[in-house]
């Protein structure tokens, strides 16, 4: 029986600002499932990190209008007070970021910085929770846990402190970790490290996690379930083996053959022409189709709803299925995946 | 770190020498008549000028006497150590003299900094939290008048309200703590404020800005997913980053201005150094030049070490060799 963590219902994040309105969600729907990853997927602006950053309440709410649903736990954090999230935030959802560089304090030791969070939200002692803040950097992999534990994060690698960060943000055991770009300032071959720690932890500890990230390539291996957004929306949902092997979303096609890929071969690498909209003036109908090389009649008119197109897998797309199947053959030749 | 220490304090025995090297270059260089014709009276006779000159030991060659000045700067005098020496203009050593106006001024500045650090830094921190608001904009305003106003305008305006008008202050003039406590403290009060109103709002403007820069860090953001209490996120997070740098400009400020409060020394009347320095100046008194001179180049030169070695504990980036 699965079990939901996380449901977010038509999730809204407008920022009116003096030039207009930036919709930097517009319509967001989505659950995470305990024991599973969500690779969330899009290029730059399409609104990954605010979705997330809502759903830990940590946008500015004076300077955003919010509409929609996220539920944890059976409860709508879009109406829990200042005080209920910050005892979720940190103890039951755990979050880390693109830069681990700068996403620690400068002048506090790493230790310290993991024991705070323990002190925030435990009723225990500073010696505990420094023996705690050591053990969970253990667990990520760190070696020599008590001497680093002392350090401050300019003595660390950029991996090792991306470890640290995740440290951090499992310390508490919480059910949700959301990993925002957590690979894009690494080095490559420290990527696959960060990532295999991420997808270890989650099944040892039983843990929904969202992976956000611009390529499809990177949570292709550790995700169970993908979504993919486009312009505050997303275009296509699916388990993993559904989006990447049968993708139906011209612009989930088109992230796939702009990378190199190791498990299908691409018929050419044909990057995405153009570049996202601004989202003060969204494109007309379907946002993505002044990229769209198979755009047709409603597309400029009609914002194509995403709906299920059998089993879960959900696309917004006007194309017929046969459409979508021959562009498929056309663009990524399935017939021979390398394994 | 300890050779660097090392390093910085030869560094300001350098700065001594050649600041002094300098001064005497100056007094010796600039026409300005010569002191032991100015000492030696109304209608000196020649025998008279080179009694005084010797008596100033002005008889000897230049590269002599800074020599004289250097060794008994080293080894003392019978005036004590450092030797000093005495005024042209009073014959008084020098020494005791400079000590008293050093407590003057030193406590000038000490009480002067406290105040604007009670001010500048609380103003600072509340206008970036508050950024945009009535009370941002008003404080800030408020800064900027402070920070363009004279001194020696808003001495004598303060000294016109409170002391001739509401009477609730007595007059200028230095009361040792000693003497009555309470009126040295009520002596000291006008000049505090006067002294602490440009520099508060010079600290209120840069801790605005460094906490506003700070505020949009990515580990404010890390330690608020962590959940912690927005008065942690702020009194432990943002402002160990967005003080630290305050450290720094506060050791340099008050180096600076052992020499530099002449302004308000002068409108409160108080004997301190750089009113000294002031007098010294126009009298061609070298003696007492000098002396002001290696106490200021000393003051700047070992409280910017300070700085330096306080930044380095407060942030463990920063490591000297
Ligand atoms: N406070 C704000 N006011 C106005 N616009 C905002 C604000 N915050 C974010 N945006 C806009 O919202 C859009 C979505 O931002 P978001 O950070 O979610 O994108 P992203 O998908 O995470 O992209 P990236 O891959 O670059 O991280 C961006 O165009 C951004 O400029
Ligand atoms: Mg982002």
């Amino acid at each position: 029986m699965s079990e939901v963590l996380l449901e977010v219902r038509d999730l809204v994040v407008h920022f009116p600002t003096p030039d207009g309105v930036v919709k930097a969600v517009d319509g967001v729907s989505f659950t995470i499932e305990r024991g599973r990853t969500l690779g969330v997927v899009g290029e730059s602006g399409s609104g990954k990190s605010i979705t997330f950053l809502t759903v830990m309440g940590l946008i500015n709410r004076k300077s955003a209008r919010v509409s929609g649903e996220v539920l944890f736990e059976g409860r709508n954090l879009l109406e829990a007070t200042t005080e209920e999230l910050r005892h979720i935030r940190g103890d039951r959802i755990g979050m880390i970021f693109q830069d681990p560089m700068t996403s620690m304090h400068p002048m506090y030791r790493v230790g310290d910085q993991i024991s705070e969070a323990i002190l925030a939200h435990r009723n225990v002692g500073k010696r505990e929770a420094g023996a705690r803040a050591v053990e969970a950097l253990r667990q990520v992999g760190i070696p020599a846990p008590e001497q680093r534990a002392r350090q401050y994060p300019h003595e660390y690698s950029g991996g090792m402190r991306q470890r640290a960060m995740i440290a951090m943000a499992l310390v508490l055991d919480p059910d949700l970790l959301i990993a925002d770009e957590p690979t894009t300032a690494l080095d490559v071959t420290v990527q696959a490290q960060i990532l295999e720690v991420i997808d270890e932890l989650k099944q040892r500890l039983n843990i929904g996690v969202a992976l956000i990230s611009h390529s499809l390539a990177t949570v292709a291996d550790v995700s169970q379930d993908v979504m993919v957004m486009y312009a505050g929306r997303p275009v296509e949902r699916g388990t993993r083996g559904e989006v990447f092997d049968a993708p139906l979303h011209p612009y989930t096609l088109g992230l796939l053959s702009s990378v190199p890929r190791v498990d299908v071969r691409v018929e050419r690498l044909v990057p995405i022409e153009g570049s996202p909209p601004s989202l003060i003036n969204v494109p007309p109908g379907c946002a993505f189709h002044p990229r769209c090389p198979y755009r047709f009649d409603p597309c400029d008119r009609d914002v194509p709803d995403l709906r299920d197109r059998g089993g879960g897998h959900d696309d917004a797309c006007h194309l017929s299925a046969e459409a979508k199947a021959a562009n498929r053959r056309e663009r990524l030749d399935m017939q021979e995946p390398v394994t | 770190m300890g050779r660097y220490i090392v390093r910085r304090l030869l560094w300001t025995v350098l700065v001594v020498v050649l600041v002094t090297l300098l001064t005497f270059v100056i007094f010796f260089v600039l026409p300005k008549g010569d002191p032991a014709t100015r000492f030696a009276g109304k209608s000196p006779t020649p025998e008279l000028i080179q009694e005084v000159k010797e008596s100033l030991g002005l008889d000897k060659s230049v590269p002599e006497q800074y020599g004289l000045f250097l060794k008994r700067l080293v080894t003392g005098d019978e005036y004590g150590w450092p030797g000093l020496g005495k005024s042209f203009q009073n014959k008084q050593p020098v020494r005791p003299e400079l000590i008293q106006r050093a407590q003057v001024t030193i406590t000038l500045i000490i009480g002067g900094a406290l105040l604007w650090l009670a001010i500048g830094i609380p103003v600072g921190v509340i206008s970036a939290l508050r950024r945009g608001s009535v009370l941002d904009r008003v404080s800030m305003g408020t800064a900027l008048f402070f920070v363009s106003a004279p001194v020696f305008w808003l001495g004598l305006l303060s000294l016109y309200v409170f002391w001739k008008q509401l009477g609730w202050l007595p007059g200028t003039g230095y009361v040792s703590f000693g003497a009555s406590p309470g009126t040295w403290f009520s002596h000291m009060l006008l000049p505090w404020m006067v002294l602490a109103l440009l520099f508060a709002a010079i600290y209120a403007r840069v801790v605005r800005g460094n906490m506003i820069d700070v505020m949009t860090e990515d580990y404010i953001r890390t330690a608020r997913a962590k959940g912690l209490s927005e008065r942690r996120v702020v009194m432990k997070h943002e402002l160990r980053t967005g003080i630290t740098p305050v450290i720094t400009l506060l050791a340099i400020d008050l180096g600076v201005l052992v020499g530099g409060t002449i302004v308000t020394e002068t409108v409160f009347n108080l004997q301190g150094l750089g009113n000294w320095l002031l007098i010294a100046a126009q009298n061609n008194d070298l003696p007492v030049t000098l002396a002001v001179t290696v106490l200021v180049a000393a003051a700047v030169s070992i409280l910017s070490l300070v700085a330096d070695i306080l930044y380095a504990v407060l942030d463990p980036r920063v490591r000297y060799q």
